[in-house]
């Protein structure tokens, strides 16, 4: 099987497929508040991903307008994420998410 | 008419000066509080009085005013108005009521002087007077009940005023049920009249009433017995008088405004009012002259017996409130009225003074530890010996000539029994009211060393109120001086509200007043000394039993013993209700409580929340606590709510799909049943 002259739209969809799917995991496995974060990320690149693709296969502009927003989004997110995360080890000196449970009844 | 009269300004008064008291109150301090109430009833007399002075100068056959104030409520044909009505009947009412409820008022100030509730106190008076004023001057049957019951929760509240005593929050408690009972007899009757008639307004009912009832038929006789059983629960008549006695729980003035001179006597008022209506149904017409007779008797019997200075009143008054009925029975309201505001002078006045005396003795009401106060209390001993007077039907004070003038009525139409009752309990009537005024304020004095250390007469704001009713008690009478020629000026001022049906009175009056009138005279005569006799014979013997011969009210107690215990136990009619209404009441609602209401109810709302707590047991295993845990969720959902789209909409397979397209085509027409 030889490679097609262009990539596919199919194989962008699909790496972005993948790459939310391993953020997922990451979210529901990791217990380190600073690699959840990073998955999160990873998310939220795989739907810019997909935006791109789609942008680019459709000969639009508005995907890749969406992806500025989502990236704006993206680094106020990390910045307060972080400060949060900062916060949290500061006050109880771990970040791992199943001992920071103060609000559990 | 060039002026109005203004009517609605006379309740609204009042009504006023409650909702000033209830915003401001806290601010005036006593002076400013009495001040108010006191004004705003004085206001409302004046109000009053001006109204019956306009209403005076219209022509005799036009001397009816309405005034409707605003139209209540408009169902259909229905129409109930807040309306009011001056006419000559309601004019007495309301200017008895405004005038001895002023004089009441003023006594307040002086009696409730150092109570902690002293606010409250007079926001409950103006309240009644309120309502008193809005049933005197209804001019409809509902408005007349609205009134009616707004002066049952003001009886309700002034009884149970001091609520901290057990007793007086169960004597406002069986006051209040009591009443109920009435109330509810007025309410059948009240839609009896509507079913028929129409109408609710009093012109307009009175109006139709012959033309749609048979004259003695069932549905007018019904109606007005069931009117008549509201009647007997306000003014305390056989079967539901038992309130009364025990209403004397609340606060001295309280009893003279509204169990004695005022509220009481509504029910007389309302047979009055509907007085057409009792006149087309004889036996209701027999039923109120028994009734009222039997409890005349009854009342003035137990009153004998009676060792607190104001029970003994009570029952008077119960008793009193009996001649009146029985004056309306036998078709004399004119001279039930006369009674009634008579009534009202010397029964206040007598609560009044035994007031003074309770104040005076540090709140000894017991008869037995009175006796010498005569000189010690001139003011109060002078004002009550006017009223005993006036109750024991002496001339010329004003019970005389009322009683005299009824039970005149009762023996002329023939009503003999009704005639001998009457007249039984006049005597025992004097009896009783001299023994309480020899135990009183003659004889040594038996106060308790305590009693008599701080024995002073009351202040002048309590006398005075005491003076004019005095004033009132002697000489109220002579508005009804008898032996004028067309009736006494009571009864041509209240003539065109009771004119005889035209039918009768043209027949009559003319040619056969003249003839009775000579015969009249003379049997009037008779009748009055007879009744004067008889009354001097109770007074003397209450003087003799009392004062002359001590021994021989405790030799008669003795020799009587029976009796003595029958009356002393009030024929023991509250036990008798005790065991056949209250206990089975009782018991039937302990069964309905046990099962109802723990079982159906109880077990209804406990049973709903026995399966909310076990779903939620289930249902909290979800609530981990981990935001991992949830987030598992929504990413499970997202997935499944993404599988289940694409398996939905098939997409056409189109030629320029590539591998992985179609591969990934491929696995989800696997999944698709």
């Amino acid at each position: 099987m030889s490679l097609p002259a262009v990539v596919p739209l199919s194989w962008y969809l699909l790496l972005s497929a993948v790459l939310f799917t391993i953020g997922v995991v990451g979210v529901l496995v990791r217990r380190n508040a600073l690699v959840i974060f990073m998955s999160i990320e990873l998310m939220l690149n795989a739907a810019n991903l997909a935006f791109v693709a789609f942008a680019r296969d459709l000969q639009s502009l508005d995907g890749q307008v969406f992806v500025f927003f989502v990236m704006t989004v993206a680094a106020a997110e990390v910045a307060i994420g972080l400060a949060i995360i900062v916060n949290v080890f500061r006050l109880k000196e771990t970040v791992y998410v199943d001992e920071i449970n103060l609000l559990k009844g | 008419m060039s002026q109005l009269p203004l009517l609605w300004i006379i309740p609204a008064l009042p009504l006023a000066a409650v909702l000033l008291n209830l915003l401001i109150g806290d601010r005036l301090g006593k002076r400013g509080t009495a001040w108010l109430s006191c004004g705003a009833v004085w206001l409302a007399f004046l109000a009053t009085v001006r109204a019956v002075v306009l209403l005076a100068a219209r022509p005799v056959d036009d001397r009816v005013v309405t005034e409707v104030a605003y139209h209540w409520m408009k169902v259909g044909d229905f129409s109930a108005d807040v309306a009011f009505l001056l006419d000559p009947l309601s004019s007495v009412m309301a200017l008895v009521v405004t005038g001895v409820g002023f004089l009441i008022h003023v006594y307040s100030v002086g009696y409730m002087a150092h109570d902690a509730s002293f606010r409250r106190f007079f926001l409950y008076l103006n309240l009644f007077m309120f309502s008193m004023l809005t049933l005197v001057l209804a001019d409809n049957f509902l408005l007349m009940f609205v009134g009616w019951e707004g002066v049952g929760l003001c009886s309700y509240l002034l009884i149970g005023f001091w609520y901290t005593r057990p007793s007086a929050s169960e004597a406002g408690k069986k006051a209040f049920i009591v009443n109920r009972i009435g109330d509810f007899g007025f309410l059948l009757g009240m839609f009896t009249l509507f079913a028929w008639g129409g109408s609710l307004q009093f012109d307009r009912v009175f109006a139709i009433a012959p033309h749609v009832f048979a004259a003695g038929g069932t549905i007018i006789t019904a109606a007005t017995l069931l009117l008549f059983l509201g009647a007997t629960g306000k003014s305390a008549q056989i079967p539901l008088y038992t309130w009364l006695p025990d209403a004397m729980e609340g606060p001295t003035p309280v009893s003279a405004l509204i169990h004695a001179a005022t509220m009481v006597t509504a029910g007389v008022y309302m047979v009055a009012r509907c007085h057409t209506l009792f006149q087309m149904a004889p036996i209701s017409m027999e039923v109120v002259a028994v009734i009222g007779a039997a409890t005349g008797l009854l009342a003035a019997t137990i009153a004998v017996a009676q060792t607190d200075i104001k029970r003994v009143l009570a029952y008077s008054t119960v008793s009193q409130l009996g001649i009146m009925f029985f004056a309306c029975g036998v078709g004399a309201f004119a001279s039930g009225i006369f009674h009634l505001v008579t009534h009202a002078f010397f029964k206040a006045l007598l609560f009044l003074g035994a007031g003074s005396v309770i104040h005076a003795l540090s709140d000894e009401q017991d008869l037995r530890k009175m006796g010498g106060l005569s000189s010690r209390l001139p003011w109060t001993h002078g004002t009550m010996l006017v009223a005993t007077l006036a109750i024991a039907g002496m001339p010329p004070f004003a019970g005389f000539f009322s009683k005299d003038e009824i039970l005149d009525h009762v023996f002329t139409s023939g009503h003999y029994f009704v005639w001998i009752a009457g007249m039984l309990g006049a005597a025992f009537t004097a009896f009783y009211m001299f023994r309480l005024y020899v135990l009183a304020f003659r004889g040594p004095s038996r106060l308790t060393h305590d009693a008599e250390h701080h024995l002073h007469e009351s202040p002048p704001s309590m006398i005075i109120p005491l003076v004019v009713l005095a004033v009132l008690s002697a000489v109220g009478g002579w508005i009804g001086l008898p032996f004028q020629h067309g009736g006494h000026l009571l009864e041509r001022w209240l003539a065109p509200v009771f004119a005889p049906d035209p039918v009768a009175s043209a027949l009559g009056e003319t040619a056969h007043a003249a003839v009775e009138h000579a015969e009249n005279v003379s049997l009037e005569i008779a009748l009055m000394a007879l009744s004067v006799a008889i009354a001097a014979v109770g007074i003397a013997f209450a003087f003799r039993a009392y004062l002359q011969k001590p021994d021989l009210a405790t030799r008669l107690q003795q020799r009587l013993a029976f009796l003595h215990r029958v009356w002393l136990n009030k024929y023991w009619v509250d036990e008798l209700y005790d065991r056949i209404v209250v206990s089975p009441i009782h018991r039937a609602s302990e069964r309905l409580w046990q099962f109802w209401d723990v079982k159906v109810v109880d077990g209804a709302v406990n049973g709903v929340a026995y399966v909310f707590e076990g779903a939620s047991a289930v249902l909290r295993l979800a609530q981990t606590g981990f935001v991992g845990t949830y987030a598992l969720f929504i990413a499970v959902g997202a997935a499944a709510l993404v599988l289940h789209f694409l398996r939905a909409v098939p997409r056409p397979v189109r030629e320029d799909d590539d591998l992985v397209v179609r591969e990934v085509r491929n696995r989800i027409d696997g999944c698709r049943p």
